[in-house]
């Protein structure tokens, strides 16, 4: 099929064996690569068995999915996702850079990953050539010196492998840190030091199955499309649309640190008990002025450049080093730890960032063990010795040491905010959940509710089917503008959604027909491939398993935090109203053909040909 | 992008002693007088590589179908790079007149080109990622 290279490339860990498979053509027609694919490929082979595999066991599935969109479409990104330890359910969680991009050029629409290496290793990808390669020496190491030892090694084995091949470039690659090496479910997959496929926790399933990191060179073209004349007229316009965006392109999300603090009242304060701050020290132009080295950074082929280079150059935090921030890591390690300057920040952003930490999932334990130290639930014993004080940066460093080395507390801790909360609640004989700010046990993005102010809306976290997942939001009705369905296209396309600000809705669409020569219409994903993915991705959350499963009846809702009125700021004493989400989740249940339980009905699943998803689901009906 | 944050185009930068071409056993190469730049002439070019080891960038390299040299040739006078960096706003490449500059000063490997810029843009920290 056009657009497509028409193989996959699977790996078994367990006796490091490779092959090549295929994916039925209809398959891809339908569901069109990244999220949707994967929600397809997933199923198919686990969701018999879904409640019983754990995530972190070698019977999971770790997969690397582009899309068609990857490589042609400006800012493009690659999928990463398997059965998450996060909420039990798959999550598409994806990263930037040009890992999609070599990938393809490779000669591959995906890599899957099954088993666990009985060492570390990684994997090296030359085009049609794909080894396993010892990784005891890259094992340990701290993501930036990760990306250094690989570039070296795998530049080392292009140069000796191919003399005539000048000065290589280097591999494409996705790697993890400490944190997801020692299973910390609030790990990523790191790309470029700054890169995270975070939500889902992915990178401790890398971990899990001993695989330090994919490396990978393509040297052939992106696959052939449909129409080159018509793909290369769209990426100018994408082009001109961004470049119009001039503070976007100077700011990037830099701007939420004090936007979304002051303006909209939206931004996690202390673990979310205020969502509002007026900090002026916290605005953009500080950033910039204080702390940016780098004006504009922008992965292969983006007209955004949304990326900015932050380093600390002397003083107490010298040597670190991250991108802009971008506004979710300013918030949940800025505000949200009581810190509001560029520099402590940079500081933790940059440690975060090495030790392969979520900055989203990690700040907001990171949040919730700050509170309970506040209600004095933990004490500074409990926390092996930490002042663990709102405002104090190298404190909440030392514990973020301790999650990703699994130290202390920092083991209970690396469970993620909901499960720490379950083992910390018995340990103390107390309900911790309300401390929680999580949604099917992610962390909630830096988007508040109270306010409605913000984008985030009632029920975009309780009804999704990644949970808290800022970027995967839904919203009623199921055909607006607002509804899941379209992130499922983003994530499977895969598409950047900070690239196409000046482009029509229905541009996409077009766009999918020039690389792949298939129409396809706004219409045509609302009742195909995207909804169909929402089923099953809905369908994988329910089951669940083996040591968390949600209960709709309960787990459909929005954090209890989220209904205490605001205590501070512009929008004082506004709470979500619990009967109008009540209502509204009922109402979207209704739209999504779940049944009073939540579940897909078994008529609807038939209807769209999904009947083994209907099989794996009468045990929990 | 040895180092993320560095990047750079690592292209030929038209030597004034044009090392490559003394150096090519089957005269396959020459200079567009016009340009300044470097001009491959496939049909003699046998892929052996002595142009890359000559060259101080090492810059060549040979295209992996074709097994022919690759060197850029500035599109003839009107590189679309430039055009395209010129659109996007970053003006990071232009086009110069030849002048007086010792052109071959820029001819250099990456690793010592990032490794310049890492300590730029990073201080002493660079050290750590070469």
């Amino acid at each position: 099929m056009l657009g497509y290279n028409g193989k996959f490339l699977e790996v078994n860990l367990s006796n490091s064996s490779f092959k090549d498979t295929a994916v039925p053509e209809d398959w891809v027609k339908d569901y069109i690569g990244g999220r949707a694919l994967a929600a397809r490929i997933i199923s198919d082979r686990l969701i018999y068995k879904w409640d019983t595999i754990n995530p972190l066991g070698p019977e999971n599935l770790l997969l690397f999915m582009p899309g068609p969109f990857t490589g042609y479409y400006p800012g493009g990104r690659t999928c990463v996702t398997g059965k998450s330890p996060q909420s039990n359910g798959m999550v598409g969680s994806t990263v930037g850079g040009e890992f999609g991009v070599e990938l393809r050029c490779a000669g591959y629409d995906g890599i899957i990953v099954s088993g666990k290496a009985e060492k570390p290793v990684y994997l090296f990808i030359k085009d049609s050539d794909v080894e396993l390669k010892d990784a005891t020496r890259i094992w340990g190491k701290d993501c930036k010196q990760t990306e250094a030892l690989l570039n070296k090694e795998c530049r080392q084995i292009l140069a000796e492998r191919y003399p005539r091949g000048g000065v290589w470039k280097q591999p494409a690659k996705l790697y993890i840190g400490p944190a997801g090496e020692r299973k910390v479910r609030p790990s990523v997959v790191v790309a470029k030091w700054t890169h995270a496929a975070g939500y889902g926790g992915y990178g401790a399933v890398m971990g899990s199955k001993n695989l330090k990191a994919i490396a990978v060179k393509g040297t052939g073209p992106l696959p052939e499309v449909a129409d080159m004349e018509k793909v290369t007229q769209m990426i100018d316009e994408v082009c001109k649309g961004a470049y119009k965006n001039v503070l976007w392109r100077r700011w990037g999300t830099g701007g939420g640190g004090y936007n979304f603090g002051a303006e909209t009242s939206s931004e996690p304060v202390r673990n979310w008990q205020e969502e509002w701050h007026d900090q002026k020290s916290y605005g953009v132009d500080q950033f910039e002025n204080r702390v940016w080295v780098k004006p504009a950074w922008s992965d292969f082929g983006c007209p955004t450049n949304c990326l900015k280079i932050s380093c600390i150059r002397s003083g107490k935090y010298k040597g670190a080093i991250t991108d802009n921030p971008d506004y979710e890591l300013q918030a949940f390690l800025g505000p949200n730890l009581g810190l509001f300057t560029p520099e402590e920040n940079v500081y933790l952003s940059s440690l975060i960032e090495d030790l392969g930490l979520c900055g989203i999932q990690g700040g907001s334990v990171l949040g919730f063990a700050g509170e309970l130290y506040q209600r004095g639930i933990l004490t500074q014993t409990d926390l092996g010795g930490i002042d663990l004080r709102w405002g104090d940066a190298e404190a909440f460093a030392t514990l973020a040491r301790k999650i990703a080395y699994r130290d202390g507390i920092g083991d209970i801790l690396a469970e993620g905010t909901y499960r720490a909360a379950l083992t910390l609640g018995k340990l103390k004989g107390k309900n911790l959940l309300p401390f929680t700010i999580t949604g099917k046990g992610i962390s909630i993005g830096a988007h508040g509710l109270r306010s409605g102010r913000d984008f985030s809306r009632e029920i975009g976290y309780a009804c999704s089917v990644q949970g808290g997942d800022h970027t995967s939001q839904t919203d009623l009705p199921l055909d607006g503008w607002g509804s899941e369905i379209w992130t499922i296209f983003n994530d499977s396309a895969v598409m950047c959604i900070f690239t196409s600000f000046n482009i029509s809705p229905t541009f996409r669409y077009d766009f999918y027909k020039a690389i792949t020569g298939q129409s396809l219409t706004r219409n045509g994903w609302l009742v195909g491939g995207g909804f169909k993915a929402l089923q099953i991705q809905r369908a994988l959350l329910l089951l669940g398993g083996p040591d968390l499963t949600w209960n709709a009846a309960v787990d459909d809702d929005n954090p209890e935090r989220f209904y205490e009125p605001l205590p501070t700021g512009p929008c004082k004493g506004q709470a979500v109203n619990r009967a109008s989400v009540k209502q509204k989740v009922s109402k979207y249940y209704e739209q999504a053909g779940w049944d009073q339980k939540g579940m897909p009905t078994s008529e609807l699943l038939r209807k769209l040909n999904l009947e083994y998803v209907d099989e794996s689901l009468h045990k929990i009906r | 992008m040895l180092v993320p944050g560095t990047e750079f185009p690592h292209l030929c930068t038209q030597c004034e002693d044009y090392p490559c071409i003394k150096t090519c056993p089957f005269k396959a190469l020459d200079v567009n007088e016009a340009t300044s730049a470097v001009v491959v002439n496939i049909e003699k070019c046998t892929g052996c590589g002595k142009c890359i080891e000559a060259c101080p960038g090492k810059v060549p390299f040979v295209h992996p179908k074709t097994n022919k040299i690759l060197i850029c040739d500035l599109c003839s006078g009107d590189p679309q790079c430039v055009k395209v960096c010129q659109e996007g706003g970053w003006n990071c490449l232009r086009m110069v007149e030849r002048g007086d500059h010792e052109f071959k000063l820029f001819s250099r490997v990456p690793e010592e080109t990032a490794k310049a810029l890492a300590t730029k843009l990073y201080g002493e920290k660079a050290e750590e990622f070469f």
